[in-house]
């Protein structure tokens, strides 16, 4: 019992995290109607970049993390600068092509720069451990958590209440409409790759102290595919819920069949998981299937 | 207030879609833009709200001025922000957004954030249903009321000109009498001046104060309401009002040569 809530709680953790990253995949989806693929490449660079200014230049955590955000949401602008806004009347699937582009080219900076050994955060989140019935959960976990839903929370918020979200959601509806409204698409646009940018990296930071920072770890951005299939690819609320469900997931089958079949298995779940909802519901726990009433 | 000169407008840089377009809004007045399918009418006013490059569209030739500036080529935010603001064809609500929300999406340039409450007790006002529907997703209105919706939406942006292009599409006759009756309200109380784009020649004409007919392009006819509806030819042939049955193919052609001349 206690393994299986070791496992449940691990699950949760790193679940939140699927979901805060999908959070930016989705919003992404919702606005241009493009996968961004380089979303898992968005994942590591936060954290090696809050990595170097905390090890190198003796940088406390919170202003490294600070630093880390403001570099991300300039990463951000410039990607959908260069690389989205030329291609705004492009097909979508040109959009896609040049995430995939942009992937491998930041993937391949990122060997270049920090080369591939996996480097770990100095211990930043107090070590001991907290006891809650027997299940240990290390601080990093609590912290990690506690982060994510306040940053889910504050999203809702932003989304249902400010100005900025309301225009975000009424460009994801219709951008001809939006326009006419005077709503400016392109701020809009910005405004989301930043979010993305900005979110993935904070995703990154917390990953990075759970797990260590290695460019394998982008392929969180593969994971994150699955996550916000099954909640739905338009749909903020099902990512964060497909977070939890892949997470949980994950970790079970870890805890539980890895042994079993000799180990894997953790990685495979998720797909196995997308390959039933496409087979029940295709448009994910969450997703729209379109309001038609005309 | 609006001036639009020979304006010439192409798609795709083939297609002309306007010949020298020509028309006057004046300051608080309803201007009605008729016409049949693909004369310009919706070309018209995309060209006037700047949102004719959406579409791949350009303005080739021509100026349209707006309390005398000159305004062709700026982006639809700006114009929005001066005052001009286009409620497109189709309604077009956002489906996802409450009733609310697509009213404070419409106020999306306003400064005054805080008079925002305010205005939209008014659009309930002048739309009683919405007020009911207020927290309700607007895929799930009704035509009619996302038609009210998208009206509601525009007067949000507090706009000296409202155009608005065919508000009577799919809408029982009944309600479209309504919304019309609401539309004159609107210019009598906020004094926003209207150009309003129709197929239902007799309901627009019904609450303008002067009204333009649009064939391939440019205006073949223009005068006020009481002129344009008095005219045989006119209502025949262009509003399809009149005598009703089989036109005959001769009377058509010897009305064709007419216009010729006259014009």
């Amino acid at each position: 019992m206690v393994f299986f809530s070791q496992m449940l709680i691990n699950g949760i953790v790193v679940g939140s995290i699927y979901g805060l990253v999908a959070l930016g995949f989705v919003l992404i989806y919702r606005a241009s109607g493009a996968l961004n693929m380089a979303n898992g490449e968005f994942v590591i660079i936060g954290p090696y970049v809050c990595l170097v200014l905390i090890t190198a230049y003796d940088i406390p955590f919170f202003i490294a993390l600070l630093i880390t955000l403001v570099f991300s949401a300039i990463l951000g602008l410039v990607v959908e600068r260069l690389v989205v806004r030329p291609l705004q009347n492009a097909p979508v699937i040109s959009v896609i092509m040049a995430t995939i582009g942009l992937s491998s080219l930041l993937a391949g900076a990122v060997h270049m720069i920090w080369g591939h050994q996996t480097r770990v955060f100095p211990p930043i989140f107090p070590p001991t451990p907290v006891q809650i019935g027997g299940v240990i959960i290390t601080p990093v976990y609590l912290w990690s958590f506690i982060v994510v839903i306040a940053l889910l929370i504050l999203f809702s918020l932003f989304f249902k209440f400010s100005k900025m979200g309301i225009a975000m959601r009424a460009v994801a509806d219709d951008r001809t409409a939006a326009s006419s409204m005077g709503i400016s698409v392109k701020y809009v646009y910005a405004a989301t790759w930043t979010i993305a940018a900005v979110v993935a990296a904070i995703g990154g930071v917390l990953l990075g102290n759970i797990n260590g920072v290695s460019p394998s770890m982008a392929a969180i951005g593969l994971t994150v595919l699955p996550v916000v299939i099954l909640g739905g690819l338009d749909s903020v609320f099902g990512a964060i819920v497909g977070g939890f469900i892949i997470g949980i997931c994950q970790n079970l089958a870890g805890g539980y069949l890895d042994p079993l079949v000799g180990g894997g298995l953790k990685d495979v779940v998720p797909f196995i998981i997308v390959l039933l909802i496409l087979m029940v519901k295709p448009h994910g726990l969450f997703g729209s299937r379109g309001i038609e009433r005309v | 207030m609006l001036q639009v000169n020979n304006v010439e407008a192409v798609y795709s840089k083939i297609i002309l879609a306007l010949k020298g377009m020509s028309l006057h809004v004046p300051e608080g007045k309803i201007v009605a833009l008729l016409g049949s399918n693909g004369a310009g009418k919706s070309t018209t006013l995309k060209a006037i709200s700047g949102l004719l490059s959406g579409d791949g569209g350009q303005i080739t030739d021509g100026t349209i001025e707006f309390q005398g500036k000159k305004i062709n080529g700026i982006t639809p935010d700006v114009l929005v922000k001066n005052g001009i603001f286009l409620s497109i064809e189709g309604r077009r609500v956002f489906k996802d957004l409450t009733v609310e929300e697509n009213l404070i999406a419409g106020a999306y340039t306003r400064k005054d954030r805080s008079n925002i409450k305010g205005d939209i007790e008014k659009i309930y006002e002048y739309f009683p249903k919405l007020r009911a529907l207020a927290p309700r997703k607007a895929g799930f209105l009704s035509g009619g009321e996302q038609q009210m919706l998208a009206i509601g939406r525009g007067i949000m942006a507090k706009p000296k000109l409202l155009l608005l292009d065919e508000p009577s599409l799919g809408i029982a006759p009944l309600l479209v009498k309504e919304i019309f009756q609401n539309i004159k309200k609107i210019n009598q109380e906020e004094g926003t001046s209207i150009l309003v784009v129709e197929q239902n020649a007799n309901v627009a004409l019904s609450i303008a104060d002067y009204g333009y007919i649009m064939e391939s392009g440019r205006v073949v006819m223009q005068g006020d309401p009481v002129t344009l509806l008095s005219d045989k030819d006119i209502s025949e042939h262009y509003l399809g009002i009149g005598k009703e049955g089989e036109k005959n193919y001769k009377e058509g052609k010897i009305f064709r040569r007419r216009q010729r001349i006259v014009w």
